[in-house]
């Protein structure tokens, strides 16, 4: 009998730390599934950040890396300028990508550096009990906004990709979902691009993930996918913001 | 033997590129030697000096107190570096530039029209090798022919044109002394 | 070895790196140590290396990180201010046990301080670099060749130790030229294989570069591991030099260019009957602390020489542990001893003795 659906051989089968309801285990899925399909598994190296994805190194069945908070890009960078020739991806949050490692994403990606980045937004500092993060949404409650995030005092939600998207040297920028089933299976195919380009050696992608947090938004598993859709989605818009091969 | 030998001038004047010189031109003779620059803010108009030191033994301080030859190119190196030349030590003075007399009677104070010979040459810049020609003459540390041999190995390479008048500018201060 | 070359010791640093089998180069710019990527930018690609001039200092001692993880041997190079952001990479790198050569050619501090040198990173190099339980093996050549020697061996012994290494030298010996002699180039072939890199994990269990232990038990044995290392350091690789101590009654300790500064003292207080010697340091760590233990039952006294207020002083009187006194003589600020001042000092300690 053809096997149709299975783990991906790219994930350790075993159950994460991540709460109920976090997404973070779909996209480590879906990321795991492009690199089974690309056949790619045994040439991959992923580099995790620091945040809730810090135990990633756990769970991906590929060579991992383990990076101080926001440096990913440039332990991604030192391992890809050894082995050029092996697929190096990153897998980073909003407090490590979007606010201590904004100086490293934003040269990697000018720099145009053949590597692949998965970026996580849910709005918030998860592992370290539910701080305001450089994307936390206008008048949003967190432990250290207990008041609402008060934009006069701590600036914008900050957009990243589309920041990165008016650099030179990014190959394919582009924000995905995965709140449903359909946004799921886009941001499969945004993921598996993403993947492909590198391999193509066409340089620096990004891949912007909504994702949820149910615990440290204060609401039920079902109530933050909702969230994510309602209160996410108006300030970060589901785009691709650039893509060479649309030039092309 | 050792000598201690402090370069100093404007920056642009090309002590540093002497410097070099004789220091190469001493490890070809298989001597000790070491080769100091000032470096900073200094390097950028202001005065520049290097400190070079060619021996027979293992070179032990790489900067000196008290050198036995300051090179001065100009006013400010010559207050600076004139009173710490070594009793019984040589002090070359670029009398093109440089018309304050030293009042020192301990030293042997030798006056090298530098820019006016190098001018005479076609190119001031020289003005550092008509000093180093006088130098080599003055005291005997290493051969003249051996900093001309030295020429290739300092000067870059686009500039190897002009080794025929480096000689020269050697040669014409070599012969004052 | 080949033929002498006069070369400034920034740029031999930078040769030595590649005759080690280095080939890979993340920095910063800063003087005074701006030769070194500029020489690497120059060279490595000669030799199908990879210079990369980072965005930061930060970057660029995280770019270290994951070249020595991919199994490279790797170098980065900085000056005091420069090296406090590299910190945080270097105590990553120090965790997850991996080869790494950091050079520090030190400038005047603290803060920005000056570009004049300085030997007053000394705490940071030997004990205090960044957070947590850890090491670095740390050098401190006194001449140009020393510094060519040292830079070349510190690949290797990054490599046995899976540890990084510091080669510590001042403005003096970056800027200086001096004749040099280097050894041959490494056969990238025949450096030490490195199992546990990640280069894809083709045909065997997946590698993992991590510094991360959340389980106390397992961090303390980890600690533990990391120490018995260091310990191995202090057993194998203590070196240090001594000048004219078979009689000397009074023992003087400095490092790098210090040490030189201080011979020449030396040369001339034994011409005035003075029986004075050095100790110079190679290994800051380990520090040669049972040389200095031996001589305190020899000299009368110890005087410590830095270009700092006082740093290393503190290892000397560790060693020597009250029975011998230690006098202090240094300048800072970028300000450099001279022979005269060491001279006195050492007149002053000894005159009517």
């Amino acid at each position: 009998m053809e096997k149709i659906a299975g783990y991906p051989e790219s994930l350790d089968n075993q159950s994460t730390h991540y709460c109920p309801g976090c997404t973070h285990g779909i996209i480590h899925r879906l990321i795991a599934e492009v690199i089974d399909e690309l056949e790619i598994r045994e040439e991959t190296i992923g580099i995790a950040p620091v945040g809730c994805a810090v135990l990633c190194y756990e769970y991906f069945d590929v060579d991992m890396h383990e990076a101080s908070h926001g440096r990913a890009p440039a332990v991604a960078t030192g391992v890809k300028r050894v082995h050029p020739d092996k697929t190096v991806f990153t897998y980073q949050g909003d407090g490590d990508l979007a606010s201590i490692g904004t100086a490293e994403i934003v040269h990697a990606a000018n720099r145009g550096e053949n590597i692949t980045t998965i970026f996580i937004n849910n709005a918030i500092y998860g592992m370290t009990g539910g701080q305001m993060a450089p994307t936390t949404l206008e008048g949003q409650k967190t432990t250290t906004s207990p008041y609402g995030r008060n934009i006069k005092d701590s600036g914008n939600p900050i957009k990243m990709t589309e920041m990165l998207a008016v650099l030179d040297g990014p190959a394919y920028i582009a924000r995905v979902s995965v709140h449903n089933p359909k946004e799921i299976r886009k941001a499969k195919k945004a993921i598996k691009k993403a993947f492909r380009m590198q391999l193509e050696g066409k340089g620096f992608a990004l891949v912007e993930v909504l994702s949820t947090c149910p615990t440290n938004w204060g609401i039920s598993p079902t109530d933050g996918l909702k969230w994510l859709e309602e209160m996410m989605l108006p300030q970060y818009p589901l785009d691709v913001f650039k893509d060479i091969e649309e030039v092309e | 033997m050792k000598q201690e030998i402090i370069m100093a001038g404007f920056g642009g004047q090309g002590v540093m590129s002497i410097g070099r010189l004789l220091a190469y031109a001493g490890m070809k003779e298989s001597k000790e030697v070491s080769w100091m620059p000032s470096y900073g803010p200094e390097m950028r108009g202001g005065t520049a000096n290097c400190t070079v030191i060619v021996s027979d033994e293992k070179i032990p301080a790489p900067v000196s107190s008290h050198p036995d030859t300051a090179i001065v190119m100009n006013l400010p190196s010559q207050d600076k570096f004139a009173p710490k030349v070594k009793k019984d030590g040589h002090l070359l003075v670029n009398s093109s530039l440089i018309e304050k007399e030293v009042e020192r009677d301990d030293i042997n104070i030798i006056k090298i029209p530098a820019n006016t010979i190098a001018d005479e040459l076609g190119n001031t810049r020289v003005a550092n090798m008509v000093m180093l020609g006088a130098y080599i003459a003055a005291v005997d540390i290493v051969s003249l022919d051996t900093v001309k041999d030295s020429l290739t190995n300092v000067l870059p390479e686009r500039r190897h044109n002009l080794i025929p008048m480096n000689e020269e500018a050697l040669d014409r201060g070599y012969n004052l002394v | 070895m080949s033929e002498k070359k006069l070369m400034k010791g920034n740029e031999v640093v930078g040769e030595a790196a590649i005759r080690a089998g280095c080939r890979y180069f993340f920095g910063y710019p800063i003087t005074p140590q701006n030769d070194i990527p500029a020489y690497m930018s120059r060279r490595l690609p000669e030799v199908d290396g990879v210079f990369l001039q980072a965005e930061s200092e930060v970057a660029a001692s995280n770019m270290v990180y994951g070249a020595a993880g991919a199994g490279a041997r790797v170098l980065t190079s900085s000056s005091s201010p420069g090296i406090s952001l590299k910190a945080e990479g270097i105590s990553y790198i120090a965790g997850a046990e991996l080869p790494a050569v950091i050079v520090n050619i030190m400038r005047s501090g603290p803060g920005l301080g000056g570009i004049q040198p300085s030997q007053a990173d000394y705490f940071q190099a030997t004990k205090g670099m960044a957070h947590g339980d850890f090491r670095l093996l740390v050098l401190a050549p006194s001449t140009v060749q020393e510094l060519a020697d040292l830079t070349y061996l510190a690949f290797d012994l990054a490599d046995k130790y899976r540890n990084p290494v510091m080669v510590l030298g001042d403005g003096m010996l970056g800027q200086m030229m001096e004749p040099v002699e280097f050894k041959e180039m490494r056969d990238l072939d025949e450096l030490p294989k490195k199992e546990w890199a990640t280069d894809g994990a083709k045909g065997r269990e997946k590698n993992v570069i991590n510094s991360l232990g959340l389980v106390a038990e397992n961090l303390e044995k980890h600690n533990l591991k990391l120490k018995a290392k260091y310990d191995q350091m202090r057993e194998e690789e203590v070196r240090y030099d001594d000048y004219k101590m078979d009689d000397a009654e009074l023992a003087i300790v400095a490092y790098g260019t210090t040490a030189r500064i201080a011979t020449s003292a030396i040369d001339r207080a034994r011409k005035e009957g003075y029986k004075v010697g050095l100790i110079r340091p190679i290994t800051l760590f380990p520090y040669p602390e049972n040389r200095i233990a031996e001589a305190a039952d020899q000299v009368d006294e110890f005087l410590a020489v830095e270009m700092s207020t006082g740093q290393m002083v503190e290892d000397v009187k560790l060693a020597v542990n009250g029975k011998k006194p230690v006098e202090f003589y240094g300048r800072t600020g970028g300000v450099v001893p001279s022979t005269d001042e060491i001279y006195d000092k050492i007149v002053a300690m000894r005159g009517d003795k």
